[in-house]
């Protein structure tokens, strides 16, 4: 590899620009001045997905509750494959976080006396989400992106999409990475890296996810040689847009909405969830927990109690009761997406909703600090599996995750930075290799088949085999229509000839990144006989802690197969036990 | 047979020496289609060359901002049918160079962003408990949150820039968005950097170039308002001018 094909050598380099790699990026450039950081995003910063996010973000401050109970609500959510270790971790550094989002001027709800507010959300026992609105994850974003600005030492490479890790003998060494507006192709070397690039709900048809959610960071790992984490635990929201997918925040029931099924019935009462109340009662109804409320859809659907739309079956949200003062306060942006993407008021008209893709709850491996099995290889936000959310999240808890394990796997990598040599001279000869693969891919003349047909083949297979209640013979079908697909995006040609901005080329790295991810879903899937959380299996319908009170690993074998083991859960105070909601 | 809509879409590479023209694709008019949704079509369908920036498509990320027939808007906000029976012109956001197709180049905001110090700046010291960690939050009542609120809710979009003919004229404007969110930080009661932000935009052309045409907040997909910051800081930079005349140094 010449010298020029090197663009810049820095200590730490976080791949994402999203809430996790900025909070990192920060939390480097504070602790550790003197270190070179650099954040490398296929997008500029302020467009990653934490800007979609609506509802809050969980840290106990209110007075009465305590960390015990926000620990007790995330192990049950979980379904008791959460790690208790991280979860504690996690509840004692989340207020601390939020308030430091505070201090950097998040514009977060207040009281009259002025006092950050808290909402109710699904799962949660006490009052705990704070919230800005309904745009919590825009102004966070916002807020770390602003801050992030001051300083003017860490160096920022907007539309630059990685293409590889650079791992040599278990430690990582930089990356490759395609800058977009120009085509070039450059290794950029650093002796530590965190993986902050978000989830992967595009393989998936039906998703609240953004375009750009494509499981890069997850499949750069898994490449690498890191393993993927309880990759069978995928969350369906249980109130999504028919059409776009467009996600209506748990904020709406939290502040008194109602799920109605055609007979405008309140059919979580039928669910083990709890009895109707006109005012919400936490933990209960429709403050239930995701996976609960998402599976409860599917059993209206087969009992023939949900309306038929376009788009599926659906059932209503029903926010009228809350009245327009409330929902302009509170909500605005859900009617904002309603009049704009559905062309109704929720004010005076029913919201339909149905189940959407909306989080990953596995993801690459790491322990409490962020650090992945490769060396100088770290991992944070949805990207990463620590893991705290188990086989179910609760909403509120990835925003702060974000901001507790992104700080975390900052300062982790800064203080490995600190004390790495320089990268080896073997890393020169993969960043060439991965050089020549892009230019290969880039020359190969295209043939019959694209990167679209290929991608909708994987999310209807998805949508098909991992749904919200699974089957060992679906999950192995689609095993097999992945295997075929994986094939088939091999030979794929690109007719975008241009240097700059060649989305086409984009796109097909991307598929290939969400093939990896879906591959690991399905085999780790199979290998969990039982149900749990997000994964329901009408052929192992019982919840079996004796053989799968375990996380699963998928490492990726020689060949390209996925090969599942096996990983105790930490278990500190809390022995497993029922969930209980709404009782 | 299912209705189309043509969209008469702008190409250019940067690598051909040919200027930049418009290329038709028909696309299925549908009810519930955007713009983007139509670009997404021929993407996937027709012509996997065309490029756009797009991300969230619920109006929130700020990626895809394009002159839809001559005006900037957000294309997943810009629904087919509006435009029926069409041809629907879509081009790249005005006053910006072209990097490619429909995708501009926007590094001379992210250049001008950091100037306006969008960043809460105190002159005392953080609230810290003994062992130096945050010791609870700065009160803000609802009515001082209100007061900045609306300029804290720019997504960076670009609209205001490809509406605003005082940037297409002179590229030295610091622009409307960038102004905006000096303002937003002003306004914000744990705040204390306004004369810094102040002495940013005094200078140069900071606010200077702004002719009151209104444009910006016209086409602003968030309600943002950036004209009326504008105004607020043209009287800040007024009064601080003719303090600088009257005042010796100290006394400002």
């Amino acid at each position: 590899m010449s010298e020029d094909a090197v663009v810049a050598d820095h200590d730490v380099l976080l791949v994402g620009g999203g809430g996790a790699g900025l909070r990192a990026a920060i939390a480097i450039a504070e602790t550790e001045p003197g270190l070179d950081v650099a954040v490398v995003s296929k997008v500029y910063p302020m467009r990653s997905h934490t800007v979609s996010a609506e509802g809050g973000a969980a840290a106990v401050i209110a007075e009465g509750d305590t960390l015990d109970e926000h620990a007790y609500d995330t192990v049950s959510g979980s379904d008791w494959l959460g790690d208790q270790d991280a979860i504690e971790a996690f509840v004692k550094e989340a207020p601390r976080e939020l308030l430091q989002l505070e201090h950097w001027g998040c514009p977060w709800s207040r009281q009259p006396d002025g006092r950050v507010a808290v909402r109710a959300f699904g799962g949660m026992k006490r009052m705990r989400t704070w919230f800005a609105a309904d745009k919590t994850g825009f102004h966070m974003l916002h807020t770390l992106f602003q801050t992030s600005l001051k300083y003017s030492g860490m160096t920022r490479y907007d539309e630059w999409f990685v293409t590889r890790l650079l791992v040599d003998e278990g430690r990582v060494h930089g990356v490759v990475a395609v800058e977009l507006a120009s085509g070039r192709i450059r290794a950029i070397t650093a002796r530590a890296v965190v993986l902050a690039t978000g989830g992967c709900g595009k393989v998936f048809p039906f998703t609240t996810n953004a375009n750009i959610n494509t499981g890069d960071g997850m499949a750069l790992a898994y490449r690498g040689g890191a393993p993927m984490k309880d990759a069978e635990f995928v969350q369906y929201h249980p109130t999504g847009l028919p059409f776009t997918g467009i996600l209506i925040t748990e904020a709406t029931r939290a502040e008194g909405g109602w799920l109605l099924n055609k007979d405008g019935y309140r059919y979580l009462q039928d669910y083990d969830l709890g009895v109707p109340t006109p005012e919400p009662q936490l933990r209960s109804m429709e403050l239930g927990p995701r996976d609960r409320l998402s599976q409860a859809f599917v059993h209206e659907v087969a009992k023939g109690r949900t309306l038929d739309s376009e788009w599926g079956p659906i059932v209503h949200l029903d926010l009228r009761h809350l009245g327009e003062k409330l929902i302009d306060t509170k909500l605005p942006f859900v009617r904002e997406l309603c009049l704009k993407y559905e062309r109704i008021d929720p004010v005076t008209e029913l919201i339909p909703v149905r189940p959407v893709v909306h989080y990953m709850m596995g993801g690459v491996h790491t322990d409490i600090d962020g650090a992945t099995p490769i060396a100088g290889l770290y991992a944070a936000g949805e990207t990463a599996c620590v893991s705290i959310n188990g086989a179910n999240r609760l909403g509120s808890n990835s925003l702060p995750e974000c901001l507790v394990f992104g700080a975390r796997a900052g300062r982790a990598a800064a203080s490995y930075a600190a004390s790495a040599g320089p990268p080896p001279a073997a890393v020169a000869a993969q960043a060439s290799d991965e050089v020549r693969r892009l230019e290969r891919l880039l020359g190969t003349p295209p043939g019959d088949d694209s990167v679209a047909p290929i991608r909708t083949e994987m999310q209807t297979t998805m949508e098909e085999a991992a749904g919200i209640y699974r089957t060992g013979a679906a999950m192995a079908a689609g095993a097999d229509r992945l295997r075929e697909l994986q094939e088939r995006s091999t030979r794929v040609g690109i007719w975008d000839t241009s240097q700059s901005f060649n989305t086409e080329l984009v796109a097909a790295l991307e598929l290939a990144n969400m093939l990896d991810v879906a591959e690991c879903m399905l085999a780790s899937g199979l290998r969990r006989e039982e149900s749990r959380g997000a994964h329901q299996r009408t052929d192992f319908p019982e919840r079996d802690d004796a053989r799968f009170l375990t996380h699963h690993l998928v490492e990726r074998d020689p060949d390209g197969s996925p090969r599942v083991s096996e990983l105790p859960v930490t278990i500190t105070r809390w022995q497993p036990g029922e969930r209980v909601y709404g009782r | 047979m299912e209705s189309t809509i043509r969209l008469s879409v702008t190409r250019w590479r940067p690598d051909k020496s040919t200027p930049p023209g418009q290329q038709e694709y028909e696309v299925p008019l549908r009810k519930e289609w955007t713009v983007l949704d139509g670009l997404n079509h021929i993407k996937d369908e027709i012509d996997q060359t065309l490029a756009f920036r797009w991300s969230c498509r619920m109006g929130i990320c700020g990626s895809c901002g394009m002159n839809v027939n001559g005006e900037p808007r957000l294309t997943c906000g810009a629904f087919l049918s509006d435009y029926a029976p069409g041809p629907i012109r879509v081009e790249p956001l005005a006053n910006f160079p072209i990097a490619r197709d429909l995708v501009v180049d926007m590094s001379d905001f992210m250049k001008k962003l950091p100037r306006m110090k969008p960043w809460i700046i105190r002159d005392d010291d953080a609230l810290l408990d003994g062992d130096g960690e945050i010791d609870g939050e700065y009160l803000q009542t609802p009515e001082e949150l209100d007061a900045y609120k609306q300029f804290s809710m720019c997504i960076n979009c670009m609209l205001c820039y490809a509406a605003c003919p005082v940037y297409g004229l002179d590229p030295d404007f610091v622009g409307p968005a960038a102004i905006a969110l000096a303002e937003r930080y002003d306004l914000d009661s744990r705040d204390h950097g306004a004369r810094e932000r102040l002495d940013v935009l005094i200078e140069h052309e900071g606010v200077w170039g702004c002719t009151f045409v209104g444009e910006c907040t016209r086409v602003c997909p968030k309600h943002v308002d950036p004209a009326g910051a504008i105004q607020r800081y043209k009287l800040k930079a007024a009064q601080q001018t003719v303090k600088a005349f009257l005042l010796p140094r100290g006394m400002r």
